[in-house]
């Protein structure tokens, strides 16, 4: 119990440090940087307490594929305008004490919430996907993804393809003064256009291209 | 203290959406690390949702931390393919001078 707490202190003070560093450091390199390694240590606490595949792809959806396309992104940018300075602006600074304010607002609102929750016992009935302990975390959950939650998973297969073909379309640009390959212009070429013969009558040649 | 419970993990949940909120409202100069702080609001909840499954032994919040993490993943990736052409369009991704709505 007692390296359950040390460990639950320490990857929970990595966290909530490079979360503070994911908004306060002013190159947005390092942003994404400590944006890895919160996951990293948020993914470590997911395991810690039980829910291992969610820790799992965790690791490999956010610091395998959303951390790296920040990345791409800002290093695509120009890097050099980018300089997160928000303390440094003088003229304005109107609106860090607001943002302060209400920060902390939503902070104490949801300790407040907490603070006065507790356990309903009959909640233990109205429950439909009990853990089981005797197989794993992996097994149970796709044992209710894939019979209980059919329907949203496919629906989440939907959101991902709509987010793949909205990203190409916005991203892509069409050059002009490329040659490209074109299958229809290469497969519906036919003999008479491509092919000509010709009598070549002795010591005239034949002028082509013309 | 030692003993680790339900609300500590509510509590770092918290403390990293308040985190995020801050990053939302702080940020006058660069658009991707608005993003960055949506991402950090969305694993608050991640984490809130995954402690409340571990916890009641209810293994449906961990199936909607599934949903969740897609949806965040579609939203990341929209979202920097809309700055990339912005700044294609216009040179710029500061966020005072992204003001062409007149908002």
């Amino acid at each position: 119990m007692i390296a359950h707490a040390i460990f639950f202190y320490t990857f929970s003070i990595i966290a909530v440090v490079s979360a503070i560093m994911v908004t306060a450091s002013k190159n947005t390199v390092h942003s994404v940087f400590f944006l890895i390694l919160d996951f990293i240590s948020i993914s470590c606490l997911f395991i810690m307490i039980g829910a291992e595949f969610l820790g799992m792809i965790m690791l490999i959806v956010y610091v395998g594929a959303v951390a790296v396309l920040f990345l791409f992104v800002v290093m695509m940018l120009n890097v050099a305008q980018q300089k997160n300075q928000w303390f440094a602006a003088k003229d304005s600074s109107k609106h860090i004490p607001v943002g302060l304010i209400i920060s902390t607002l939503i902070f104490f609102e949801i300790i407040i919430v907490i603070g006065g929750w507790k356990y309903k016992p009959e909640i233990f009935d109205i429950n439909n996907a009990i853990a089981q302990t005797s197989i794993s975390n992996t097994h149970s959950l796709g044992q209710i993804l894939y019979t209980d939650y059919i329907h949203v998973f496919q629906i989440s297969g939907m959101i991902l393809l709509v987010a793949m073909v909205g990203a190409i379309v916005l991203t892509f640009r069409h050059r002009s003064g490329v040659k490209r390959q074109s299958y229809i212009k290469q497969i519906s070429r036919e003999r008479a256009e491509a092919v000509e013969i010709l009598e070549v009558q002795s010591n005239k040649g034949v002028k082509i291209d013309d | 203290m030692i003993e680790i419970g339900l609300g500590h993990y509510l509590t770092l949940g918290a403390v990293i959406f308040s985190i995020g909120v801050i990053g939302i409202f702080l940020n006058r100069k660069n658009i991707i690390v608005i993003l960055m702080s949506i991402e950090l609001i969305l694993l608050a909840v991640n984490i809130n949702l995954v402690a409340f499954s571990i916890y009641l032994g209810d293994l449906a919040g961990q199936v909607f931390t599934l949903f969740i993490l897609t949806v965040a993943a579609a939203e990341a990736a929209i979202g920097l393919a809309i700055i990339v052409v912005y700044f294609r369009n216009s040179g710029t991704i500061r966020v005072e001078e992204i003001d062409k709505l007149k908002g």
